[in-house]
């Protein structure tokens, strides 16, 4: 439980910590609520040798409406999120989302953009960005650039986030009124997803992620196509897995996976269609 | 007319607040790992990654050049250090096989965890970075998992000992020979089970941590540790070190929960003394969270096959039970004993003939070596008839309920002699039955779950009970001498009233959070007729606290508290002759009430104990030959077990798409005969029924066929938080034991043996319909979910 030895350096802005990343090069990490990264480290799975603190960028802590958008700064914690009013009205599906995330101690550090940034497929917030349509802003030494979130995950805990970028804003679009729903299935209320489902439903449209169903979160297109294709929910749900790679752990089975998924995208879309 | 009683009601029964919390809450507690030692070296110990290997070579010679580094030692460097190997204080069989064990291994490593080799430093970080540059030559061996296996000895883990198969210890009631046999040709009913105990972490909240200081001049040596066991502890490390006894102090600070995993002599504790003496300086070592759950003993592991025979109405004829256990890759302090002490209560709360035939066999694997957990064996016993009643009950068709009220052993039977020989003191196995169905609304479950459990329902309910007894309060020294333990179960306390009417109370009771601070202040402020605050309570120092059996196995208070009530009429003894002294009366004329002596007849003539206190220490006034100082010391050796007795019940409901057991309502009733503290009482029934609770449905070692732990983490290892279970019902009679003075009974595991069986009836009652009639703990949403596939599969 005792990290490799790092340097540590604080950046007041965005552009001090790209510069300071530039300086270090790729054994540097960018430290914002801590929440993913210092137990890889503590476990020395992960062992950079600078960290750079983006802790108290506060210009990077927001929650804002946006006319066809809500942007929310990377830095905003997830108890945040949780109880924005102004996501509350228009992106409830992403505030409900951010309240099962951990527990209360975790949701009081831990930022949405060092969960997206960290990639994980089992976390919460990355699915369900992406069944949202989300869009993300990284700002590197070049300037900004938007990576749309069916771009952004690559891999497991790989992003399309180059070394020396980090994550500024996340742009999620307005659910005008969607019907939605977020399942999450797991032992313990702290635990990551067993099975999680993001979804959300309006008139002939919807949009479903799966959480913990691959090396990254899994937009199950195929469900939505076919609802688009007017199948009935069942049915639709019978295509849960069809973009999911999942695997065995301790807790499920790849067959167990398969049927949680198909059981919880059919109870959020039954949820999203009331 | 009214009759007023103005004596001072007593604390006794009362919801006093426990003094420890406000230490506790506030941080402010000292843990052994808090303990501010200058100079201290710090030890970090090197760890087998393989399950079985034999160790070809070790090499320390890069970390000891780390700066920092102080030494570094192979196990074979440190062979001269111990006078004996390890202690096993338990040898349940005359010819029980026991493996030499040292603190470090030296050929041979038997699981995951064991210690190859050490490091001392200057800092904790030094010495762990150290352990990387050790390079250890291992010649890896297959590893044995499976206990089946294991007793198949296809691969024999101590070469010297020619089997895996430690002893066979047999319970049969002598002149009964072919009346089990006969039972069971004779059953109109039977059932025969295999069920699983698995594997489980004790996960206390407080990892291991030592500090061993040795003092100045002439080899006195201190040992803080974070264990329940200060005064065993000492001994044992005095003996296995050659210490001269007198010249070891063992301290345990606070210690952040126990559960049993701290009531051992573990390598650690012996390695920190064994350098300390070595190097004269102070060691340390603080065990990590993932260390603590490879290195620190697990519990259970158990493959229980069990027998019922019945008559045409149900009434249990005979119980054979038949045991593996597994002991892990060597024998602890008492790693073979633990199967034992749930042997005499396979047949649990029931009125059965002297027809019961009971065998374990203890066998080695190449896992983390199993010893005492919350229960004991005791937790084991109870699931396996609980569940065998469930499957009885199912077999003949009628309610799991009405089943065991048609066994129950009678109110009027207490005390009760069981088949055993063990005499049962008090108990009303229906009052407390019928109490937690009422609490629980049995009956209006059973109507609930007519019309819920409906063919393709997916949301199924189910209701389960758990009547349980357990033994404890350890124990009758000479009980303990019949089954071969190494000491006795006797007590020690110490009551001292001070000049200024202060009272001391030393106990050789060793609290791990149990509340013992406040509960002993209780029992001797009833006694005494003063207030709580007036006592202190010394405990957990061998130098303070020298006489002492320590903390386990719900003795404290039957055995300990005892103790001290005892003590306490000692000294009223004592205050009495000094009062009768000086009012001029007889001893026979006084009363003693609300703290003052008083002669019969004339309430004028009184004399309160904080006057005798004082008389006592000036001594210018005693009675001839008394002598000075008010105190007295008693040594209680319990004349019976102490037998809590109850019913839990519980409701799940289970979602057949999912798997998914939620549990709905817990209902516990448990009687520890008179309460001490209901506040505390309480918290050791919510604490065990978790606990029970997480052995049902989360909480499982899961080891790879290589001999890896797959989950020594918390975010893995799924201890359930205050958010994951449901709140519990409590409910309770009191049914005082006639055995002891005050009455009590213990309550540190009650809750822990009811629950698993109680949730798993529940679990496999929701099931039932489904063709699911047995599945193996934890039920998990993935087992859950399997279990129906495969009855499903069984039915198609």
């Amino acid at each position: 439980m005792i990290p490799a030895a790092f340097e540590y350096v604080r950046a007041g802005s965005a552009a001090e910590a790209i510069s300071l990343i530039g300086q270090h090069g790729d054994e540097a990490k960018f430290l914002a609520g801590g929440h993913s990264l210092l137990p890889l480290m503590k476990l020395r799975l992960a062992a950079p040798s600078v960290l750079v603190d983006i802790g108290r960028v506060s210009d990077l802590s927001y929650i804002r409406d946006a006319g066809d958008h809500i942007a929310i700064g990377a830095l905003t914690r997830h108890m945040d999120v949780e109880n924005s009013a102004v996501l509350k009205e228009h992106a409830p599906l992403l505030a409900h989302a951010a309240s099962h995330v951990g527990d209360p101690q975790v949701r009081h550090r831990g930022t949405i953009g060092g969960s997206i940034a960290h990639a994980d497929s089992a976390s919460d917030l990355p699915a369900t960005t992406l069944a949202l349509g989300a869009t993300y802003v990284a700002q590197g030494p070049n300037g900004t650039r938007e990576i749309a979130a069916t771009d952004f995950y690559h891999g497991f805990l790989q992003s399309a986030l180059a070394a020396d970028e980090m994550l500024t804003e996340i742009r999620v679009p307005k659910m005008q009124g969607a019907g939605w729903s977020f399942q999450k299935f797991n032992r313990r209320a702290q635990d990551w997803a067993i099975v999680g489902v993001a979804a959300w439903r309006r008139n002939g449209d919807s949009g479903v992620a799966l959480v913990n169903m691959g090396s990254t979160p899994i937009l199950a297109t195929s469900v939505a196509s076919a609802l688009a294709g007017g199948a009935s929910v069942s049915d639709a749900a019978q295509l849960a897995a069809a973009e999911a790679d999942p695997q065995n752990d301790l807790n499920a089975s790849q067959e167990y996976r398969v049927h949680l998924a198909k059981v919880l995208v059919r109870r959020a879309l039954e949820e999203a269609s009331k | 007319m009214t009759v007023t009683d103005d004596r001072p009601a007593s604390v006794l029964g009362t919801r006093l607040l426990r003094r420890e919390d406000p230490a506790l809450l506030t941080g402010e507690a000292k843990y052994a790992n808090d303990l501010n030692v200058p100079g201290a070296l710090h030890l970090a110990v090197l760890r087998s990654p393989y399950a079985h290997a034999k160790i070809l070579s070790v090499d320390v010679s890069a970390a000891a050049e780390l700066p920092g580094v102080v030494a570094a030692y192979s196990g074979t460097d440190l062979s001269g250090l111990w006078a004996s190997p390890m202690p096993s204080a338990w040898a349940v069989t005359p010819d029980m096989k026991n493996p030499a064990h040292y603190p470090l291994a030296s050929t041979k490593a038997c699981y995951v965890g064991d210690g190859v080799a050490c490091v001392l430093a200057t800092s904790e970080t030094i010495a762990r970075d150290a352990l990387e540059l050790i390079d250890v030559q291992y010649e890896p061996l297959p590893a044995v998992v499976d206990l089946e296996d294991a007793l198949s000895d296809r691969v024999v883990i101590h070469d010297e000992l020619g089997t895996n198969s430690s002893y066979t210890w047999d319970l049969k009631i002598e002149g009964t020979e072919g009346q089990v046999a006969q039972a069971f040709a004779d059953a109109a009913y039977t059932v025969s089970e295999r069920f699983i105990q698995q594997r489980l972490i004790p996960m206390a909240m407080e990892p291991r941590a030592i500090v061993a200081v040795p003092q100045p001049f002439g080899g006195d040596m201190t040992l803080y540790s974070s264990t329940q066991i200060p005064h065993i502890l000492k001994v044992m490390t005095a003996l296995t070190l050659g210490i001269p006894e007198h010249q070891m102090r063992v301290v345990a600070p606070s210690v952040g929960g126990g559960f049993g995993s701290k009531l051992d002599v573990y390598a650690e504790e012996l390695l920190c003394v064994a350098l300390a003496r070595k190097h004269k300086v102070p060691v340390r070592w603080n065990e990590e969270r993932g260390e603590n759950a490879v290195a620190t003993t697990h519990g259970r592991g158990q493959i229980q096959y069990v027998e019922l025979a019945a008559d045409a109405s149900g009434k249990l004829t005979a119980v054979r039970i038949r045991i593996v256990a597994d002991m892990g890759g060597y024998q602890q302090l008492i790693t073979a004993g633990i199967p034992i002490l749930g042997a005499f209560l396979y047949a649990g709360v029931y009125d059965i003939p002297h027809a019961y035939d009971f065998s374990c066999t203890g066998v080695y694997t190449t896992l983390t070596p199993t010893d005492a957990y919350r229960g004991a064996g005791r937790p084991e016993a109870t699931y396996a008839i609980e569940r065998a009643m469930d499957v009885l009950a199912d077999t003949m068709g009628i309610d799991p309920m009405d089943l065991r009220k048609r066994n129950f052993i009678a109110k009027e039977q207490f005390p009760y002699t069981a088949f055993t020989g063990l005499v049962y003191d008090s108990g009303d196995h229906l009052k407390a039955a019928e109490l937690a169905a009422e609490m629980a609304d049995y009956a209006g479950i059973r109507a609930k779950q007519a019309t819920q459990n409906v063919p393709g329902a997916t949301k199924l309910l189910g209701i389960g009970q758990a009547s349980y007894f357990e033994m404890c309060g350890l124990a009758p020294s000479r009980v303990l001498a019949s089954l071969n333990y190494s000491a006795g179960g006797w007590e020690a306390a110490t009551v001292r009233v001070l000049p200024t009417n202060k009272v001391q109370v030393v106990t050789g009771t060793a609290p791990h959070g149990q509340g013992h601070e406040t509960a002993w202040s209780m029992i001797v402020a009833d006694r005494l007729g003063i207030s709580p605050d007036d006592v202190d309570v010394l405990h957990s120092d061998t130098a303070i606290a020298p006489l002492g059996l320590d903390t386990y196995g719900s003795r404290s208070l039957p055995v300990g508290g005892v103790a001290i009530a005892m003590a306490c009429d000692k000294v009223i003894d004592k205050a009495k002759k000094i009062a009768a002294h000086q009012l001029e009366a007889n001893e026979d004329d006084l009363d003693f009430a609300g703290g003052s002596f008083t002669v019969k007849g004339s309430p004028d003539r009184t004399m309160p104990l904080a006057a005798i206190a004082f008389e006592a220490f000036t001594a210018h006034n005693l009675p001839d030959g008394l002598e000075p100082n008010l105190e007295a010391q008693v040594t209680y050796d319990p004349p019976n077990f102490s037998w809590p007795f109850g019913t839990h019940i519980c409701t799940v409901e289970i979602d057949t798409e999912t798997g998914n057991v939620e549990v709905l309502q817990y209902v516990a009733v448990d009687d520890c005969g008179n309460q001490v503290n209901p506040l505390i009482v309480e918290g050791q029934v919510h604490g065990g029924v978790v606990q029970g609770m997480a052995q049902a449905l989360y909480e499982e070692a899961v080891y790879d066929t290589d001999g890896n732990l797959k989950n020594a983490s918390l975010a893995e290892y799924l201890v359930p938080a205050a958010s994951d279970v449901p709140s519990i019902t409590l409910g309770h009679t009191i049914t005082p034991s006639p055995t002891n003075p005050l009455g009590v009974k213990g309550i540190g595991e009650a809750g822990t043996i009811g629950a698993a069986p109680a949730v798993m009836n529940a679990v496999i009652d929701a099931l039932s319909g489904l063709g699911v009639t047995d599945m193996p703990m934890p039920a998990s949403p993935h087992n859950v979910w399997k279990a129906i596939q495969a009855a499903q599969g069984a039915s198609k």
